[in-house]
């Protein structure tokens, strides 16, 4: 039968790291993931999209790995390697066969500390993102969000996108960005990951004869502004040719440890079916949605193609976020009506109890579901650490079990009153002739 | 009913014949308490009628909306209560359902996916409803630079045969079918000598292939396998379309051929070609050139996707409206040097220590073994493929691999579309 895994294991060595290491002997893999606590979050403005813009930098050498000898470094091991910069956190991974986890922690530490920034590459990475934010902007989705997201802030660094405003991106110095970095990419702002089919005493060691060696930084200043209370409703609208049209709304919502976080979380299952807690998981199949209150309401009555929700664990207070798509025809007055409605009467009345049993049931399977790599664990061990704690993570499952409609009941209140809420509108205009 | 199982130290699943022709591989793993079930019918978007592209996207729409002994909505509770999504897909050659789902829910969970596959009723209610949501898919796909490039490159290559065609039809042909166009196309082409079952996860292989036979024994055959595809024509000059879109902020370029089948001796040469040129670490040679020199993308890559007939290997690159031409004629020196000096022996090494090296990953989880285990018996590579595969690739030469480049890239034979804000000329 299936052996229950070991618990994780965290160290802190002399220079401020967070190691955390578990077992896991599944298959002859390891994954090692090194979390610095900077997201978009932490930038001012001018330097919007920095974060991002430095965690691309920090591929392309280092003073002992040469330019030329980044590619392939993991790829020949037969492993993969990435990252992604959002709105708390910056992130880099490689996941590989096990006899590569000194090469892996190699690179990790080397790019903790020696990341090059020359200037060249500084240059050719600029119009690199401005790519990736003029790709982004072709999805009318994506684009919508970006501005609700905008919209529902008007104090807090969460309301820019990680991506960066262009103007930023197309100012921004050599000098702004190995700055960031050095400021940022220091042992004590940092966790470093390891799970896998490794001996954790073992991995300790490699970590500390990797990374002890780094200087620890000083401290760094974290955002100090709390969003206002929002006191009314905030509407915008896009109108841009297109083809469809698309709602949304946002509420501002608690962060990952304040108790509500969880009742949220059932919520939003009972609204538009339980998503899980991981946002890398390669598990990226839809929600169990054909029962949710917001699926039959809109796509069942044929007032949208598709419906989602979205309330992801963050450090800070963030938002919860509904969207439709308007089937052909359909105003989006007529689809609006309708969820107001269903989000007015859930607040009202609150879930009942064979609703909430099953959205705990669907959640206690994406909890297992999108924790079947080693990869996926390691992932879910480092988020929860830089934006709370491990055992946010870990007693996940124990805290859904207890939640109670009340509970549920009282988070919807809370949460979907119209007064918080900022709605979005996306209207397509005809094609000009 | 028959049985095998080889031997070896791989994957080693058990395999079972069913009286009916119904093939079922089962793989016992302990890694999550999950089960992976992947059924797959042989009846993808190629069995499209002629003039009815569509009808097997339609089905994949409706297929779950009631069967013969359970209304919708019962299902949709059977799946949520137990918080499974089916994944209901289609390929050129496939029609797929498959899910995740507890252990505990396993038999429970096949016998309905089973019923869902064999006994749809494809109520006309439900039917309306997925059409309207197929039409605004179908127009959000018409607003998406990246769709329409390769949409329309699949049209120019695959001329009159059915990988050319749109998986999810036009809006005309969506808002005319019915419900016994539906009928006639699942009694058609789906039986049980069409199915390709896999199950992998924390479940007994013997139990498995017991629920399995269970379930799916007394499904009925079909007289044959009826699809026949035209010949594929290689192109024989270049061609170029350009579609504007001038409401959008970046252009997606699409550049292809039609390459080889899954059984063409080649492939294995071809695979190692196409991951050294445009996919190895950030987009192999292309993406050193196009993103990493010269900044002009966030993404370039190339795909070979070897088929039953002669897929295509395709480009694609996203750029600004202004470099359209130069990532054009970037791609034009890339194809031109690969073609005249072929790749250093260094490339070719990487590139299968990358594939052969990558396989405990991507065995490592359960979807990841079904995806295998159907690819495997899909394409008829043999029980023991997965101990085969690193032989194959490692026995690729340099000289095969740049014959291989030289057979299927060719400049003045590359067709080349072009969706976005962009308004063009013709090039070379």
């Amino acid at each position: 039968m299936r052996e229950a895994l070991a618990a994780p294991r965290t160290t802190r060595l002399a220079n401020g790291l967070t190691v955390i290491v578990q077992e896991v002997h599944t298959a002859p893999l390891a994954s090692v993931w090194c979390w610095y606590k900077v997201g978009s979050k932490d930038e001012r403005p001018g330097l919007t999209g920095v974060s991002h813009w430095v965690e691309h930098m920090n591929f392309k050498g280092t003073t002992n790995i040469p330019r030329d000898q980044v590619k392939g470094i993991i790829e020949r091991f037969g492993g993969s390697w990435n990252g992604y910069t959002w709105i708390d956190q910056t992130t880099y991974f490689e996941t590989a066969t096990t006899d590569a986890l000194d090469r892996m922690l190699f690179i990790e530490a080397e790019r903790m500390a020696n990341c090059l920034y020359h200037p060249d590459d500084c240059e050719s990475e600029r119009t690199v993102i401005i790519s990736e934010l003029q790709g982004g902007e072709n999805d009318p989705d994506q684009l919508l969000d970006q501005e609700l997201t905008a919209t529902a802030f008007k104090a807090h660094t969460y309301r820019h996108p990680t991506i960066g405003w262009l103007s930023d991106l197309q100012t921004m110095s050599r000098d702004d960005l190995y700055g960031y970095y050095r400021r940022y990419y220091v042992p004590n702002n940092a966790t470093l990951v390891i799970v896998g089919d490794v001996d954790a005493d073992d991995a300790f060691r490699r970590a500390d004869r990797q990374f002890g060696g780094i200087q620890p930084g000083a401290d760094v200043a974290r955002v100090r502004t709390i969003e206002p209370e929002q006191t009314g409703e905030r509407r915008l609208t896009i109108r841009k040719e297109g083809t469809t049209a698309y709602w949304k709304a946002a509420f501002h919502a608690p962060s990952a440890t304040d108790d509500r976080f969880v009742p949220l979380l059932v919520l939003d299952a009972v609204l538009t079916g339980a998503k899980g807690l991981n946002l890398w998981s390669s598990f990226r199949v839809s929600p169990p949605q054909r029962s949710a209150r917001l699926y039959r309401a809109l796509v069942e009555r044929g007032l949208a193609s598709s419906v989602s929700g979205s309330i992801v664990p963050t450090e800070q207070p963030f938002l919860y976020t509904v969207s439709a798509t308007a089937t052909d025809g359909t105003r989006l007055g007529d689809l609006e009506a309708v969820m107001i409605q269903e989000l007015d009467r859930v607040a009202a009345e609150g879930i009942t109890e064979s609703e909430l049993r099953r959205a705990q049931a669907q959640l206690r399977a994406r909890l297992v579901f999108e924790n079947d790599s080693v990869t996926n664990i390691a992932h879910q061990l480092g988020y929860f650490e830089t934006i709370a704690a491990t055992d946010v993570f870990r007693t996940a499952p124990s805290a859904i079990a207890e939640v109670t409609v009340a509970d549920v009941a009282a988070a919807a209140q809370a949460t979907l009153a119209s007064l918080n809420r900022t709605v979005g509108w996306y209207e397509p205009l005809p094609p000009t002739p | 009913m028959t049985v095998a199982r080889p031997r070896g130290t791989g994957l080693s699943p058990s395999r079972i014949v069913l009286d009916n022709g119904a093939v079922f591989l089962a793989k016992e793993t302990t890694t999550t308490p999950a089960v992976s079930i992947s059924l797959a019918v042989r009846a993808g978007s190629a069995s499209d009628p002629q003039g009815a592209e569509g009808t097997t996207w339609l089905l994949s729409r409706v297929i779950d909306r009631g069967t013969e002994s359970r209304s919708a909505s019962e299902i949709a509770e059977e799946l949520d209560n137990r918080g499974i999504t089916l994944s209901i897909s289609v390929t050129r050659h496939l029609f797929s359902i498959a899910c995740t789902c507890l252990s505990a829910d396993f038999d429970a969970v096949l016998s309905l996916v089973g019923e869902i596959l064999m006994q749809p009723s494809l109520p006309d209610d439900e039917l309306a409803t997925r059409k309207g949501e197929i039409i605004t898919a179908i127009r959000q796909d018409e607003d998406n630079p990246a769709v329409r490039a390769n949409e329309a490159l699949m049209a120019q290559l695959y001329p009159d045969h059915p990988y050319g065609r749109r998986t999810k039809g036009s809006i005309e042909i969506v808002e005319r079918l019915g419900r016994p166009d539906l009928q006639r196309h699942h009694r058609g082409w789906f039986g049980s000598n069409q199915l390709i079952g896999v199950i992998v996860g924390d479940v007994p292989e013997a139990s498995a292939q017991e629920a399995a036979a269970r379930v799916f024994g007394a499904w009925k055959p079909i007289p044959s396998d009826p699809l026949v595809l035209p010949p594929v024509r290689p192109a024989t000059r270049r061609e170029m379309t350009v579609i504007p879109m001038m409401n959008k902020s970046q252009a997606d370029i699409a550049y292809g051929f039609t390459a080889v089948k899954r059984h063409d001796p080649d492939y294995y040469a071809c695979w190692l070609m196409n991951n050294a040129f445009g996919q190895f670490a950030i987009g192999g040679r292309l993406g050193d050139n196009i993103r990493e020199k010269q900044g002009m993308a966030y993404y370039v890559s190339s795909s070979l996707d070897a088929n039953v007939a002669e897929g295509p290997l395709a480009i694609r690159a996203g750029v600004a409206g202004t470099n359209v031409e130069r990532a054009i004629a970037s791609i034009d020196e890339e194809v031109r040097r690969l073609v005249a000096d072929g790749l250093s022996a260094k490339e070719l090494d990487e590139s299968k220590q990358f594939l052969i090296g990558s396989m405990p990953r991507a065995l490592e989880t359960n979807i990841g073994i079904a995806n295998f285990l159907q690819n495997e018996e899909f394409f008829g590579l043999g029980a023991e493929y997965d101990l085969q595969l690193p032989g194959r690739l490692r026995a690729v030469t340099l000289d095969a691999a740049n014959a291989a480049a030289r057979r299927l890239l060719d400049v003045d034979r590359a067709t080349v579309v072009v969706a976005g804000p962009y308004s063009g000329h013709s090039i070379g």
